[in-house]
């Protein structure tokens, strides 16, 4: 039998000074993590992935009946999902789109020195610490075609914003611009004050643009961390939930959580509900990935 | 270790054995939070004062009811010892084995003619005419409508309808009667609309609005007891009641694209809507000066009869159900029967509760406790309900699926829309065995 050699504690740390051996600190913090994980996660999840090849019904007392693929071949099969999935698709594009632009540009003009800076930022930053359920709410009422400030601000008269089924999927997206582009904006900052200001000193001694400076500096060396931004966006935003389930019920807003909501907890359709939550996780893993193997193309460069 | 871990086992079953019997004298009734729920607390308070046994209503948002409810149950959990149901989950409650059956119970009170034959078919037997009972019809409730009597009595608005109809301005008699007055209202230059209707696809808002349109027209949604859909869900009459609340739609005020009951009764208290759809249970909110400024002047009517003379409403409320799993179920038998009585049903009828107890209903005392109470008691023997099957929620979620995008959208045809329902709902019946 081996034996795994625990590195030893650094003696001048307080857990040494409190007389805290390796074994302690594995047996206090460590297990007790990896209990609640595999508790928690671990087991849920392939509890789950067992679930999505049976018929099981959380709402009926019959016996889960193991039926394959079945399951998957039913969603993958079935127009309704994939609709779903164009709508997530669409809403992921144009929110994390928007949240992109909007947060690279006030990252941008917040990169310099003006007064008031830090409050400035911190007021930017307050959309994304309010609660989805509270933005979805109030930004209904800014919608409203009768009183809603948008519309009065806009001059669009009683412009139909979220029951309109062409406009109901941008209206959310909006919100959801308004509400993560500070989140973007502060990745960005943080990459944009690790640009050391040499470059730009070179670049103005050889009279290069400030597109060209933009381009060859600015961009390249922010890139890791808007590719960073754009991984926790996309991951987020195709997860999406509370914000089309509150503002809008337009089979056009309907993305794929919604859907997943409604078989398992509306429909009790629990097996098929595990297949589709399954085939998402692929999703978001396999999006990911492709993000992951470029941040690190960019890294290299 | 193994004989620690044993003996701690055992404590923690004694202490969970003895606090159950420690609760026995309390009961706990689930149902959504609304004003009936606050009713029914007040009632039951009584129980409390005559037996020393404390209920409490516990009551969680709408939205939330029916996943809170089924979560619960499909835990076998014992938090609830009795729940008020919707209609809609006694297939659920019944073949998923969460609900108590009340069959002798039933039989020893001959409670199928003490009660309402409609609420009784509607919120306790299940399968349709099997004569097995699961629910006590508790909260009796049917889609009705408000009316703004005012608008609908200005001579200069009757001189105008009158001309341009060719009929007096008053109560629709019929759903043509309803298009026109909805028409005829709606002016959204003047921030006038001409009708509230049910739109929420998240649930069964829409569908209640829909399917009751449906009835009205001479149509059924399926056969309930061979579950035959094709040409009946797609039948013309369906088609045809489909095309008039699709354009009864055309005169909702605007943003009218995901609506409630909430939204409905707004549409009266802020003077938006001529006449709005709703439950009878949200009408007391519209009668109540401190509420509805309008209160006055608003009146209330059955749902019109359709072009045959089919004459329908779609049903709500709920009956209320003793769980399986309920450590006290001998106590919620006992409650029950205190429920059922005549004198604690008109007590829960002065209260507010809308009482499915025959003898109590019929009475003039009842039906002109309010001005609505008529048109309530009239709208419980016309009404009609949606499939109860355990596979409910799938048939709304494909029915909001099919009927949403062309009633709110203007996507496709009604015909359209139903042939897709129909082949939706015969495929999910084939699914469960139901049809072959």
């Amino acid at each position: 039998m081996t034996t795994i050699a625990l590195e030893r504690l650094d003696p001048s740390s307080r857990a040494a000074a409190r007389g805290w051996s390796d074994l302690t600190i594995r047996n206090v913090f460590i297990i007790p993590t990896i209990v609640f994980l595999i508790v928690f996660n671990i087991f849920p999840l392939l509890y789950s992935l067992g679930y999505s090849f049976t018929d099981f019904r959380a709402s009926v007392s019959a016996p889960a009946n193991f039926v394959g693929l079945d399951n998957y071949k039913r969603l993958l099969s079935d127009p309704n999902i994939w609709r779903n999935f164009t709508v997530t698709a669409k809403y992921v594009i144009v929110s994390v789109g928007g949240q992109m632009i909007v947060g690279f540009g006030i990252a941008l003009l917040l990169n310099r020195a003006f007064p008031f800076k830090g409050l400035f930022t911190t007021l930017l930053l307050l959309p994304m610490m309010m609660s989805m359920a509270v933005v979805g709410l109030f930004w209904k009422l800014l919608y409203d075609p009768s009183w809603g400030i948008i519309n009065y601000a806009l001059g669009l008269g009683r412009f139909d914003w979220l029951s309109n089924p062409d406009m109901a999927l941008y209206a959310v997206a909006i919100t959801d611009i308004w509400m993560w582009s500070p989140f973007v904006m502060l990745l960005s900052l943080a990459g944009l004050s690790a640009v050391p200001k040499h470059l730009y000193e070179a670049a103005a001694i050889d009279r290069a643009s400030s597109w060209y400076t933009f381009t060859r500096i600015t961009l390249p060396l922010v890139a890791p961390m808007l590719l960073i931004a754009l991984i926790f966006r996309t991951m987020e935003a195709f997860k999406s939930f509370d914000l089309p389930f509150i503002m809008s019920g337009q089979p056009t807003t309907e993305v794929i959580a919604i859907r997943l909501y409604k078989m398992a907890f509306q429909e009790w359709q629990t097996g098929l509900s595990c297949a589709l939550a399954y085939i998402m996780l692929i999703v978001v893993i396999a999006i990911t990935n492709i993000y992951i193997k470029y941040l690190n193309r960019v890294k290299e460069r | 270790m193994r004989m620690k871990m044993t003996g701690m086992l055992a404590g923690i079953s004694l202490a969970l054995s003895s606090g159950t019997s420690a609760f026995a004298q309390e009961l706990t009734i689930f149902w959504a939070e609304w004003d009936p729920a606050n009713y029914l607390q007040e009632l039951v308070n009584e129980y409390a004062a005559e037996t020393g046994v404390t209920v409490r209503v516990e009551t969680t948002p709408w939205a939330d009811f029916q996943t809170k409810a089924f979560a619960e149950f499909n835990a076998h959990g014992d938090a609830y010892d009795l729940v008020v149901g919707d209609s809609q989950w006694l297939g659920a409650g019944s073949e998923g084995g969460h609900y108590v059956d009340l069959t002798e119970f039933f039989e020893e009170h001959n409670l199928a003619e003490v009660f309402v034959p409609a609420t009784v078919e509607s919120y306790a037997e299940y399968p349709k005419a099997s004569g097995k009972y699961w629910a006590i019809p508790t909260e009796g409730d049917a889609n009705g409508w408000a009316y703004r009597k005012d608008w609908f009595e200005d001579p200069e608005e009757k001189a105008a309808f009158q001309e341009k109809y060719g009929y007096e301005l008053g109560v629709p008699e019929n759903y043509q009667q309803l298009r026109d007055i909805a028409e005829f209202f709606h002016r959204p230059d003047e921030g006038r609309y001409g009708i509230a209707l049910y739109t929420d696809n998240s649930y069964d808002g829409l569908i209640m609005g829909v399917e009751q349109t449906i009835f009205t027209y001479g149509g059924e949604l399926g056969d309930y007891e061979t579950f035959q859909v094709q040409g009946i869900t797609n039948s013309p009459e369906n088609v045809q009641a489909l095309e008039m609340y699709r354009e009864l739609y055309q005169f909702t005020p605007p943003n009218w694209g995901k609506t409630f009951f909430l939204e409905n009764n707004q549409a009266i208290t802020e003077g938006l809507a001529a006449m709005s759809m709703n439950y009878f249970a949200f009408f007391p909110a519209l009668a109540n000066p401190a509420t509805n400024p309008h209160a006055d002047a608003t009146g209330y009517f059955v749902n019109p009869p359709g072009p045959t003379g089919a004459h329908h409403a779609a049903l709500g409320g709920q009956g209320m159900s003793i769980v399986s799993y309920s450590q006290n179920k001998e106590e919620a038998f006992k409650f029950l029967e205190w429920f059922i009585r005549e004198d604690v049903q008109q007590k829960w009828a002065a209260l507010g509760g809308y009482t499915c107890h025959a003898a109590v209903l019929e009475s003039e005392e009842f039906r002109n406790a309010t001005p609505f109470n008529e048109a309530f008691f009239q709208s419980m023997q016309i009404v009609k309900d949606f499939w109860a099957v355990p596979e409910y929620a799938e048939l709304l979620t494909q029915m909001n699926t099919r009927v949403y995008p062309y009633v709110v959208g203007g996507e496709g045809t009604a015909e359209e829309a139903l042939d897709g329902l129909a082949t939706d709902w015969e495929e999910t019946f084939k699914r469960y065995g139901r049809l072959d």
